[in-house]
């Protein structure tokens, strides 16, 4: 069994009962399930393949017949072209995703946290209650509310500004539960007592006993965060009707809105904009994959 | 916070130092008791604002606003009582053909999804060498976003010139319109759905399929149960919760089909959905009523019913998956 991220360093590993040969058979991949297995790898990579390669190629390149199949070298043109292009505007789409997503991740991570805390281990009245207002918060589709959010945007007049796509989204219900669920089981009651013992008010306890168990979970929710708000689009679509303030996901549709559909250009603004999350997953995809496969991801 | 409180004490009463320190004393234990009192209620206290603020009251508004008749457009608002939802369900044929449309696609992405998300998720399930550049390779989909996997697929289905069409070629099939006509646009927009989040089930099916004790393989294969047999009869019931909770996600998700329909259309007028509406969905109308028509009462109504819709759906694949996978 992996390692996965999640599981609080607290719990015993899981014993592995030793396996039989027989039982070795049983698991043995068949060469059916290495061809389901590559066919699977083809078919997820080959888009991101692709991109690169209609990226790199002149726009007539891009729509000729056959397909091209290989790149060619005309990459950094393309990129330059889209950076200049003045109605997507993606290099200010770029900055305000980057700001964007930033807040909000560390929004989340830090009421998160505290409120994760809290239902884990504190008492209160009305717990039970609140916490059902978070469940069912999070079943509810942001359309039900779109148009009273929009007229609530206009009236703050801020139609077209960062805050819109910011502030509604600075804490959701996802957060607060991944981490109480993940400070239940890796904070020991005895260490908060002993804490409270020495004088410690409740905000010491979270930052010195509470934070540091939870950094490992704590990652993990920055990092889905993140990936969830760069790609958000149904919401800033709405808000951001201005192209010359987008996030960068806006900048790709004012992209697929332009008159003459410049494939080239339009599939280096995609490179452009996947890169930082492409990066994000290099380096932290082994965390990201053990958040999803607790179960911590939702759509 | 306590420096507050403590420059707020009672002057006067100094003098007498023990009585000074017991005060003191006193006050620190005042304090913690309401530390520990209110703490908890302001830590918990930043989402109930967002949500209050953000979620709850556009909601109770959404309710309101579908009963009366507000538009920018008009200079009184009148309350109209049902009579939108009347005209939205018995006389609005395209809010019915975007119902069709969302259900069509939701079915058309769901069922493949999730089945081929067992099978690879069975696959991963084997003794493999590499299994973590397998799980990254097939998790790698979810770091595009809608907007790209919608940009990178339109391309593979234009008309002319596409990928899919150069695949069609070379089997002897003539080129398809895949905007033009009803299905094959659903089938293009659900691959565009599924290729993002297969990979994603897969990853949560293969974590469920690790917590079954192996036991109950060896024990079958013992009396002689296939791998297919095992397959249906240990791993599909076990999986039963996740299965739902899947089913659920996919449902709440694919009813809200937005981004990927939208930008199949290039160029202005994505939001209709294709020259006859064939790949709108209840969202995308959602927006054409209230930013195009400026109908908004007309829009509350059409929010809350994909609403109940979306409810209506989840608990019926609820009872369905419970269903199937009690049967075995």
């Amino acid at each position: 069994m992996t390692t996965t991220t999640l599981r609080p360093p607290a719990r015993p590993a899981r014993k592995q009962p030793r396996e039989s040969h027989k039982a070795d058979r049983l698991w043995k991949a068949t060469p059916l399930t290495w061809l389901g297995l590559v066919l699977g790898v083809l078919l997820s990579l080959f888009p991101f393949y692709w991109m690169i390669v209609i990226a790199s190629r002149t726009n007539d390149a891009a729509n000729s017949w056959p397909p091209p199949f290989l790149p060619g070298g005309k990459l950094g043109e393309n990129i330059q072209r889209v950076l200049e292009n003045g109605d997507a505007n993606i290099v200010k789409g770029l900055m305000n995703s980057f700001l964007v997503s930033g807040t909000i991740t560390v929004a989340t991570v830090f009421f998160g946290s505290l409120a994760g805390f809290a239902f884990a281990k504190l008492r209160f009245r009305g717990k039970n209650a609140m916490l059902l207002v978070i469940l069912a918060s999070m079943m509810v589709p942001i359309q039900l509310g779109v148009l009273p959010l929009y007229i609530l945007m206009a009236e703050l007049d801020w139609l077209n500004t960062m805050p819109s796509v910011t502030v509604p989204f600075l804490i959701g219900g996802f957060g607060i539960f991944m981490m109480r669920q993940y400070a239940e089981q890796a904070v020991p009651n005895e260490l908060i007592e002993a804490a409270r013992v020495d004088g410690c008010s409740t905000w010491r306890v979270y930052w010195h006993v509470v934070v540091p168990a939870l950094r490992p979970a704590a990652a993990v929710l920055g990092l889905l965060t993140f990936m969830e708000q760069w790609n958000q689009f149904f919401w800033p679509f709405v808000v951001l009707a201005d192209p010359a303030n987008p996030t960068v996901q806006i900048s790709l549709r004012s992209l697929n809105t332009a008159y003459f559909a410049d494939n080239s250009q339009i599939f280096a603004g995609t490179l452009i904009a996947t890169l930082p999350l492409f990066v994000v997953f290099v380096l932290f995809g082994r965390q990201i994959i053990g958040g999803i496969m607790e179960g911590a991801v939702k759509s | 916070m306590s420096l507050d409180l403590h420059t707020a004490a009672p002057p006067g009463e100094g003098g007498d130092p023990h009585r000074r320190a017991r005060d003191a004393r006193r006050r620190r234990a005042s304090l913690s008791r309401l530390d520990l009192k209110f703490s908890p209620y302001l830590y918990v206290l930043p989402f109930f604002v967002i949500f209050a603020v953000f979620s709850a009251y556009p909601i109770g508004y959404t309710v309101w606003i579908a009963l009366t008749d507000r538009s920018p457009m008009n200079a009184t608002i009148s309350f109209v009582g049902l009579d939108n939802f009347v005209e939205l369900l018995t006389e609005d044929p395209q809010f019915w053909n975007a119902v069709g449309n969302t259900f069509g696609m939701f079915v058309l992405s769901t069922v493949p999804q999730l089945m081929l998300a067992l099978l690879l998720a069975n696959a991963l399930n084997r003794k493999l060498r590499a299994q973590t550049f397998f799980r990254m390779a097939i998790a790698m989909p979810i770091i595009t976003s809608t907007a790209v996997v919608a940009l990178i697929f339109s391309m593979i289905y234009a008309k002319e010139f596409g990928l899919a069409n150069w695949l069609l070629d070379l089997v002897g099939i003539d080129p398809i319109d895949w905007r033009a006509n009803r299905l094959a646009s659903w089938f293009a927009i659900s691959t565009m759905v599924d290729w993002r989040w297969i990979g994603y089930n897969a990853l949560i099916y293969l974590a469920a399929m690790q917590s079954i004790s192996k036991d109950m393989y060896e024990a079958a294969s013992l009396d002689g149960a296939s791998r297919r047999r095992q397959f249906w009869s240990i791993t599909i019931p076990q999986l039963r919760p996740t299965i739902i909770f899947t089913l659920i996600v996919s449902t709440i998700g694919g009813l809200q089909l937005f981004t990927e329909p939208l930008m199949f259309t290039s160029g202005a007028g994505g939001i209709s959905g294709g020259s006859e509406g064939q790949f709108q969905t209840i969202t995308m109308y959602l927006l054409d009523v209230m930013n195009t028509r400026f109908r908004w009462g007309y829009a509350g109504a059409v929010a809350l019913v994909l609403f109940l819709l979306i409810a209506l759906m989840s608990l019926v694949n609820y009872l369905f998956a419970r269903r199937i996978s009690s049967d075995k």
